[in-house]
This record gives structure tokens, C-alpha cells and sequence, in this order.
């Protein structure tokens, strides 16, 4: 995912430009995760997915996406795909298939097969 | 692969192929999976053949790609969509008005060009989200905020186009209303800036929104008449605290000058933050009587400033008898970790997605539908427009919510914007096409029901669009009718988001 971080801080301190566009290359599991995963998913008050997730479970799973063992890479990629309840499908322009797996295998790090 | 209406098939391979020629194979979508992403996952006909669902999709990252793709579309006369981030859930997500457009997806095009915090603004384009935004400047280490609305990963571009507000102070909260000068793609392929942008090598593109001449800006928020790639936006600097004050009024007749006393200290720009309305539900206030009514009031500013606004605040509601008044915390900023844990993050400058937590599952409603859509009429400011809306909803709430089956939400009395308020009511929206009927006949009648007291949505969801553009019918139909002649001007083909907010080009108006 191409993305431009302040690019130049000029000596006021007071203004940012972008670069020029960035050659496209896939962002780490972890750095897909940060970017579209945490707002929802994260521990603690105002995550949406988290409080979801608590309630479907009540307890018996983490709540905390991080926290699971039962999830597979490839049931992490289809809900990021398929989306569910109120949480949308990500598109590829989103989440391109490499950083799906990437990101896939960042959340199925824990995952032990039953 | 699907084919847009009135295209060959041999047309749209054409126009396919040269879209990948301009983007690259990898950013052009015909595979039925990649295109069903662009589906509203919100949309009242999921399932149904009217679901209004895309043909194919588009993806260029740069403003000349954007003029390829516009160019080949109107060679071939193709309906294009244009989204930002293709987050506007609710109000149609990233699928198209008219089913069968390809949606030119815009998501890639995802740079901050420019922060400027000396005159606080930044420049955009249409990929970048709040989200983005918020780490570019607090990487930076730039002393203003942004204005996120409830959605953070919506686009700052997107949501501005579409009429939506955050939570911060006047006048950044009105985000169209904070914008400075765009850059738009026209149908045939030209670029046009607006404002002061029309200066070659201007200086203060984003500084002075008027330019010279006729201003046009307008003609693309909600529009259809180009494709906005580049779009300024006014920054808050920080401010130094902000503090809520709160009154509450015991009586249904306190709410009439309560709510004149909170236009004052809003007109004055003396309460300058989001403020909002509390009270008025049925069943509200328990065995000890009803709960009455509350306004809730967010000041920022210095502090000196600001405790001397809340004791003239404190002195206009003392004239209301019975009322209480209360001084909230006054929140100094920057925040620490122990006020960030508490406060609204929205409300100090923080982009999040907490309200998708009051709307999806949660301990109340442990088995939502998943999506809903919002009902949005804008009533004047004025406890009268309050109470005869409760009135209506009253009177009609059992038949239009089937006795409370339909668990309508609502009505939430919006006073982001002044002047007016938004009597929101959320519709839930999910799979099953029987209930989602229902849903979209109750919607449906809300927009006669208000409209018939002369009260309009400001914003609807994509398939309710045409009933809502219907209803501004002054002069038979005045204003859509100037609308479609300039439609008819500037995209002849009609290719550019055909339908959106009820604007049709020629071929496709309906008698």
C-alpha cells in the first residue's frame, strides 16, 4: 500500500509536502494490521469489533482479535473478503491479495490447528 | 463479467483494455469476487435485483490517469462512479447509483500534499482518510487538528463531497463549509481549479476560497459534474482547552428558550463546539417524573477565554427558571493518556470508530441485523420544530416501526450545524430481503411525512436518492431541472455518476 508520510519539514517546523508516489510495494502483516485493523479490533473502550466480538462469545474466545488461537490464515482472509454484521469487505485497493496475506498470517500467528 | 447497460461487450473490452494500458492490469476489476467488493454491504436490497451493484472497477493513482480513464469512458460512453475510500456506509458505501457503472475507485490516489500549519490547512487528495491524515500531521509534529466525523477511515475529500460533519469546533466541523479550492477532472478530461487555483502558480490556493468570478465549488459537493482529485481544507490549531457545560430544563415548554438561548451563544460564537440536545423520549425519566430536556455545550479555546465564556453562557440559561447548569471538566490539551482514556476522541481532534460499536453488536442488541441506513431531515433550530417532530413521531412511530418490530433508532437531534439540526433515525438494515422491505417502506414514508412539514433530508442513501430529490419540488422541479441542464452541458454522454443525488443525464431521465 502506497502511503506518503511527511516527506519534507522545512525549517519553520510549520509546513509538509508529499513526495512524489511511491513504487507499490506490499506493507508488512503488522503494518496492514496497524492500518486497518486496530480501530476495531484493539483492547479496551470504543473498538467496535473487540466489543462485538465479547458479546458473541461471551467470554469463551478473547474478544481481542490478537488473542485468538482458532483463527486460520485463511478464515482471516475471508472475512477481511467477505466482511461481517456491520463490518464491510475491504477492497484491493484497501488491502492488496499480498498484504491479505501478509496481514492473514499476522492475526493466524497464534492459530494451533485442532 | 458483467457489461454496462447500452455497451457492447466488444466496447467495454476496448475501453478495458485501455484502462489497463493507463493504470496497469493490476488496478482494473472485472472478476466477478474483485467487483462484488465494491457491493454496499448496507444496502437496503441486498440479494434483490435492485441492488444497485457495479460492472467493473478502476483504479488510477495519479490526476493524469483520472483524465485517461475519464476520456476512454467517453469514448465509449460508459458510465464511470467515482468514489474516495468507498466508505460512506449508510449512505451507499462504494456501489454505484445507477447498477452496471464501473466504479472509479480513487483509494489509491491516497497523498497529503501539504499541511500548513503557519495558515492551517492542508491539501489532499481523495484516497486519504482521517486516519491517514491525523498520523501525518501528529508524525509531523504540527500544532493544528482535523475534523473527524464518526468514521474515521472515511475519505476527508469523500465525506466533505458528500455533505457530512465532525465534532470539533465551528466552522471546521461543516467540512465542505472548511474547504479552500479544488482540483476536479471534468467529463472530457480537463482539469479545472477553483478559487484562487485558477492563478497560475497562485499563492493562496488554499487560503482564500473565492477567487475571482463566479463560485463553483458548490457544483461538486453532491454532484455528478466532474471528478474531484485535489481538495483544501481549513485546520483548527490546537486549542488550548475545551470545557462542556450542560443545562438541563425540567419542562417540555423549558425546551423553546433553551434552545433559543443555545442559538444565541452559538450565533455569537461564544459556544463555538458541537453541541447537542438531549430529553424528549418517550419513556424517558422514570418513576421520578419526566427527564425534561438538556443541551450540552463544548467550548474550546484559552482557558482565560473560555471560563469567561462559560459564566456568560451560565448567565444567559439562569434566565430559565428551574433550570440547573453544570461546569464540566475543562480538558487541557495536549491530552495525557489519562484524559485520552476518557474523553470522546472525535471531540479533540481523534479520528476513531467507536460509533460503529453503538450500531453493531453490542450488550444491548446482541443480535443486530449488521448494517443500517441513516434518515437524516434538517429542521430548523427551534424548540417548536423539536416538539412537533416528537409529535409526529409519536402519532406515527407505532404504524411505521410496526409497533417497535422494525427497531428504529432514533430520533437523535444533531445540532452540529447552526441554525439547524438533523432529526436522525437509523434504519437497520441486514439480509433478508422481506425485512429490508419494510425498512425501505418505512424510510420511504418518512420522507413524505417531513416533507410534507418542509422538512428535508440533507443527505440520503444512494437508493433513496431519487424519493429524496423528488421532494425539492418548488416551481416543478426548478432546481433539478437547472441541475440536469448543466449536467447536459458539461457531460454530454452522461458518463459521470450518473443518478447521484438525483441528477440523471438526458438518456437515462425518467418521464
Amino acid at each position: 500500500m502506497k502511503r506518503i508520510i511527511s516527506a519534507l519539514l522545512l525549517t519553520c517546523g510549520a509546513i509538509t509536502f508529499a513526495n512524489a508516489a511511491e513504487p507499490a510495494a506490499p506493507a508488512s502483516g503488522e503494518a496492514v494490521y496497524k492500518r486497518w485493523c486496530t480501530h476495531c479490533h484493539s483492547a479496551g473502550r470504543g473498538n467496535p469489533g473487540t466489543e462485538s466480538l465479547q458479546v458473541k462469545y461471551g467470554g469463551k474466545l478473547p474478544a481481542v482479535l490478537l488473542d485468538r488461537t482458532d483463527l486460520s490464515a485463511q478464515a482471516v482472509a475471508t472475512f477481511v473478503r467477505t466482511g461481517v454484521l456491520s463490518m464491510p469487505p475491504f477492497r484491493k485497493t484497501e488491502v492488496t491479495d499480498a498484504e491479505l496475506k501478509a496481514v492473514a498470517a499476522y492475526v493466524a500467528q497464534k492459530y494451533a490447528k485442532p | 463479467m458483467a457489461t454496462p447497460p447500452n455497451v457492447s461487450s466488444a466496447d467495454f473490452n476496448r475501453a478495458i483494455a485501455a484502462w489497463k494500458q493507463t493504470v496497469g492490469a493490476d488496478w482494473v476489476f472485472t472478476a466477478p469476487e474483485d467487483v462484488a467488493l465494491y457491493r454496499d454491504a448496507y444496502s437496503p436490497y441486498w440479494g434483490e435485483p435492485e441492488e444497485r451493484v457495479a460492472s467493473g472497477a478502476v483504479a488510477p493513482s495519479t490526476v493524469e490517469q483520472v483524465q485517461a480513464v475519464v476520456r476512454t469512458a467517453n469514448q465509449y460512453k460508459i458510465p464511470l462512479y467515482a468514489i474516495s475510500t468507498g466508505r460512506n456506509l449508510a449512505y451507499g458505501g462504494s456501489a454505484p447509483v445507477y447498477s452496471g457503472s464501473v466504479v472509479l475507485d480513487l483509494k489509491r490516489m491516497n497523498r497529503v500534499l501539504e499541511v500548513n500549519e503557519r495558515n492551517a490547512y492542508a491539501l489532499v487528495e481523495p484516497g486519504v482518510n482521517y486516519f491517514d491524515l491525523y498520523e501525518h500531521i501528529t508524525k509531523a509534529g504540527l500544532d493544528v487538528w482535523i475534523d473527524p466525523p464518526d468514521p474515521g477511515w472515511g475519505s476527508v475529500i469523500g465525506n466533505a463531497l458528500d455533505g457530512g460533519g465532525g465534532w470539533t469546533a465551528s466552522p471546521f466541523r461543516d467540512h465542505f463549509g472548511a474547504h479552500c479550492g479544488m482540483e476536479v477532472v471534468l467529463a472530457n478530461g480537463e482539469i479545472v481549479r477553483t478559487g484562487m487555483g485558477a492563478l497560475p502558480n497562485s499563492k493562496s490556493w488554499q487560503h482564500n476560497r473565492w477567487g475571482f468570478g463566479p463560485w463553483v465549488d458548490g457544483l461538486f459537493r453532491q454532484g455528478n459534474y466532474g471528478v474531484v482529485t485535489k481538495m483544501g481544507f481549513h485546520l483548527m490549531p490546537r486549542p488550548e482547552c475545551m470545557q462542556t457545560l450542560t443545562v438541563r430544563a425540567p419542562r417540555d415548554e423549558d425546551l423553546i428558550p433553551l434552545v433559543d438561548t443555545l442559538n444565541l451563544v452559538e450565533n455569537q460564537h461564544v459556544v463555538n463546539g458541537s453541541t447537542s440536545l438531549g430529553g424528549g423520549q418517550p419513556g424517558a425519566g422514570g418513576p421520578a417524573g419526566p427527564a425534561g430536556w438538556s443541551v450540552t455545550m463544548p467550548i474550546y479555546g484559552p482557558e482565560k477565554v473560555v471560563r469567561a465564556q462559560a459564566e456568560y453562557v451560565k448567565e444567559k440559561f439562569a434566565k430559565i427558571a428551574g433550570s440547573t447548569f453544570t461546569e464540566g471538566e475543562l480538558i487541557r490539551t495536549p491530552l495525557d493518556a489519562a484524559a485520552l482514556a476518557r474523553v470522546r476522541k472525535t471531540s479533540f481532534g481523534i479520528p476513531d470508530l467507536s460509533t460503529f460499536g453503538l450500531l453493531g453488536r453490542n450488550a444491548a442488541n446482541p443480535s443486530p441485523p449488521g448494517g443500517h441506513v441513516d434518515f437524516s431531515p434538517i429542521l430548523p433550530r427551534t424548540g417548536e420544530a423539536v416538539l412537533e417532530f416528537m409529535r409526529l413521531y409519536r402519532e406515527k412511530l407505532p404504524e411505521l416501526s410496526e409497533n417497535g418490530a422494525l427497531r428504529i433508532l432514533g430520533p437523535v437531534f444533531m445540532t452540529n450545524w447552526d441554525r439547524t439540526m438533523v432529526a436522525l433515525l437509523m434504519f437497520p438494515i441486514g439480509r433478508d430481503p422481506q425485512m429490508n422491505g419494510r425498512m425501505r417502506n418505512a424510510f420511504r414514508k418518512w420522507v413524505e411525512l417531513c416533507a410534507e412539514r418542509g422538512w428535508g433530508e440533507y443527505r440520503a442513501p444512494a437508493v433513496f436518492q431519487d424519493d429524496v430529490a423528488k421532494v425539492y419540488s418548488y416551481n416543478n422541479h426548478a432546481l433539478r431541472r437547472f441541475r440536469e441542464t448543466i449536467k447536459d452541458a458539461v457531460d454530454p454522454n452522461g458518463i459521470l455518476s450518473p443518478g447521484r443525488y438525483g441528477v440523471w443525464p438526458k438518456h437515462l431521465r425518467k418521464s
